[in-house]
């Protein structure tokens, strides 16, 4: 159990080309933190430069009260579940799990013992003779994540585990997961695309884009309050509607006519407008015109897909409204609206 | 065979339902007629020289290769075994046997540690000028030993290694399609096995014993049995080394036999013939019981 700290980590790749811009990352002893954002965001990079498998450009990593910069990935106290499991082949199970402890010198009886634990925990007891290939994917990620706890690291680090397994079996395991850090304690990094994940799983999210930090925040921070709208419109599904407008004689307007809130800014000028679709509300006597065009059945909820004035725009309905496509209209919910600047995509 | 099971399969469904009558195809008989045809002319040779080795010396010499069975096959193949002969007789079959034993399973067994050594270090260390390493490797198969004989020889004669096991197998362990084999397999290896074996631990050597050998196992047994078949019918090479008769090898001491013809007695045809036939078993028992290994080995893999 360790905290981990990262300044200014950076990555430049030989041929010139920054996969991480300089960051710096706090992370609590025992906390659970995902790096979330789209492929070639950086995040697999980042978390292959705290298991040591990349080369640190330039910063410093500490795991604990020790930097790590120039320690070999055995000795970083540190254990990693892989996308694809990484599962020695010609191993049993046991045999798998065990492999860590045994080049580290742990004796037969202890080597048993743990992985015995090990196997207790995650249910593989009875498949403790068989090989990989005779598992299903679920079993073999279980095995993977049973060679990490075998290990008893300071730190688990999690590189898209669950990307290879089935939406069932996916949320089945998101929990389990999410409860083997809890009861286990050990501080643990987790990256995936996937922000279902991201929300669910994290203590905190790290929203990565282009090799730079996003947002650093609770999973609630990040989906009520952005920082920009690549978080806005990365983080929740759908994602957070999002408007061209403008400043207006302390109005925010969009399309030149529609006053949505009085301006909280002395400014003038454009502006990006951001509308979470469930903070919106069917009113037959709303301020706001909505053209729906698809309704999008969900089962649990509707997605009324369409435009306000002549911007796409979605609206998220609990299932006991009906609607059918068709002229309606709306009115926001309090505090609906975020406010971003249209040249950074920054929050104001 | 193929007619026989056929009639025996419609006996058996004649009797269950009288009605149907399995109808067997013209396109079949062909088949099994082109198949039965080829297997008889590449057998047929063989099936004469194991039968003539019935007869002795002087009537082989009379009548040629014969197909019916004759007196003095167990003759022969005793003397073929252990009766000692050559010019210093000091050689008998049992110890060309040895020999070409030790050449076969050394020449396999040398070459797949050398290539799976050298496709490990091409394919897992950032070398510098790795690849180039590899095609200069390559090009190696445009040298084979009849190209650089000459200098093989003087090189081995200069270490003072002709006539021994050393000199008949080390110049040839070297070899440009193993290490291919090997480097094409190990590519094929996901990464992060080696990244999951690095942070359990398992440095460079472990990794290699504990992971990469027993992972390309089938693929190890695929060339065993191709280079032990090729290391066993070696001729020209163990003939340049070896001139001492304790050291000759199966397929050049059938020769040697045969030669003394040109010394006005009877060659000992029956013995020689006795000696082609050991000859051929070996490889023909590795590749029966290793087929199954040699096909998983070039086909699949379990990674």
């Amino acid at each position: 159990m360790a905290q981990v700290s990262l300044s200014n980590i950076r990555k430049v790749y030989p041929n010139g080309f920054e996969a991480v811009q300089p960051s710096d990352i706090q992370i609590n002893d025992g906390e659970f933190v995902v790096l979330v954002g789209p492929s070639g965001c950086g995040k697999s990079t980042l978390l292959r430069m705290i298991a040591g498998l990349e080369d640190i450009s330039d910063g410093e990593l500490r795991i604990g009260d020790r930097v790590v910069n120039d320690v070999d990935p055995a000795d970083r106290d540190i254990a990693m579940v892989f996308q694809n499991y990484a599962l020695y082949p010609h191993m049993t199970v046991e045999k798998n799990m065990g492999y860590g402890i045994k080049n580290r010198g742990a004796s037969k009886e202890e080597i048993a013992r743990k992985v015995a634990e090990a196997a207790g925990m995650l249910n593989l007891t009875e498949y403790l003779t068989r090989r990989p290939s005779q598992l299903s994917g679920g079993q073999r990620q279980r095995v993977a994540m049973g060679r990490a706890i075998v290990r008893d690291p300071a730190l688990f680090l999690f590189d898209e585990p669950l990307s290879n397994l089935d939406a069932k079996l996916r949320n089945q395991m998101r929990i389990e997961i999410k409860a083997l850090q809890r009861r286990l304690g050990t501080t643990a990094v987790y990256v995936t695309h996937d922000q279902v994940e991201a929300m669910t799983m994290a203590d905190r999210i790290i929203v990565l884009n282009g090799g730079r930090i996003e947002q650093i925040g609770t999973p609630s921070q990040i989906y009520h309050n952005p920082a920009s709208t690549f978080v806005a419109s990365f983080m929740g599904a759908p994602p957070m509607n999002l408007l061209e407008g403008r400043f207006d004689n302390g109005t925010v307007m969009i399309n030149g006519g529609t006053a949505l809130m009085p301006s909280p800014l002395q400014r003038s000028g454009p502006i990006t407008v951001g509308i979470r679709p469930e903070d919106v509300l069917l009113e037959p006597t709303g301020p706001l015109p909505f053209q729906v065009d698809i309704v999008e059945e969900l089962g649990a909820h509707r997605l009324l897909h369409g435009r306000l004035e002549d911007q796409n725009f979605t609206v998220h309905v609990d299932k006991e409204t009906h609607v059918s496509p068709g002229a309606l209209r709306i009115a926001l919910k309090q505090d609906a609206l975020r406010l971003f600047d249209v040249k950074t995509g920054q929050s104001l | 065979m193929a007619e026989l099971s056929t009639t025996s399969d419609t006996l058996t469904t004649a009797k269950a339902q009288p009605v149907r009558r399995k109808r067997i195809k013209i396109s079949n008989i062909v088949d099994h007629a082109v198949l039965i045809a080829g297997a008889v002319l590449m057998l047929l040779p063989v099936v004469m020289v194991f039968l003539t080795t019935g007869f002795e010396d002087t009537d082989i010499l009379r009548n040629g290769l014969r197909i019916d069975v004759g007196p003095h096959m167990g003759e022969n193949f005793s003397n073929a075994m252990f009766e000692r002969s050559g010019f210093t007789e000091a050689i008998t079959g049992m110890r060309m046997l040895t020999n070409s034993l030790i050449l076969g399973v050394g020449f396999a067994l040398g070459k797949i540690a050398i290539s799976l050594l050298a496709a490990y270090a091409i394919v897992y260390f950032r070398l510098r000028f790795a690849t180039l390493a590899f095609w200069i490797i390559f090009t190696t198969l445009l040298l084979p030993l009849e190209v650089r004989i000459l200098p093989s020889y003087e090189a081995i004669q200069r270490l003072g290694m002709t006539n021994t096991y050393g000199g008949l197998i080390i110049p040839l362990i070297a070899s440009a399609t193993a290490t291919f084999f090997f480097r094409q397999f190990l590519m094929s290896v996901p990464e992060e096995l080696a990244e999951a074996a690095r942070i359990d631990g398992a440095g460079p050597v472990k990794f290699f014993i504990d992971i990469l050998v027993p992972l390309s196992r089938t693929m190890i047994a695929a060339i065993f049995i191709i280079m032990f078949v090729f290391g066993w019918n070696q001729y020209l090479w163990p003939t340049m080394i070896t001139t001492e008769e304790s050291m000759f090898t199966l397929v050049r001491g059938i020769k040697q036999i045969v030669a003394v013809l040109e010394g006005g007695t009877i060659p000992e045809y029956g013995k020689s013939l006795a000696l082609a036939i050991i000859a051929m078993i070996p490889p023909v028992l590795i590749v029966v019981f290793f087929q199954n290994w040699f096909v998983k080995g070039l086909t699949e893999s379990d990674k």
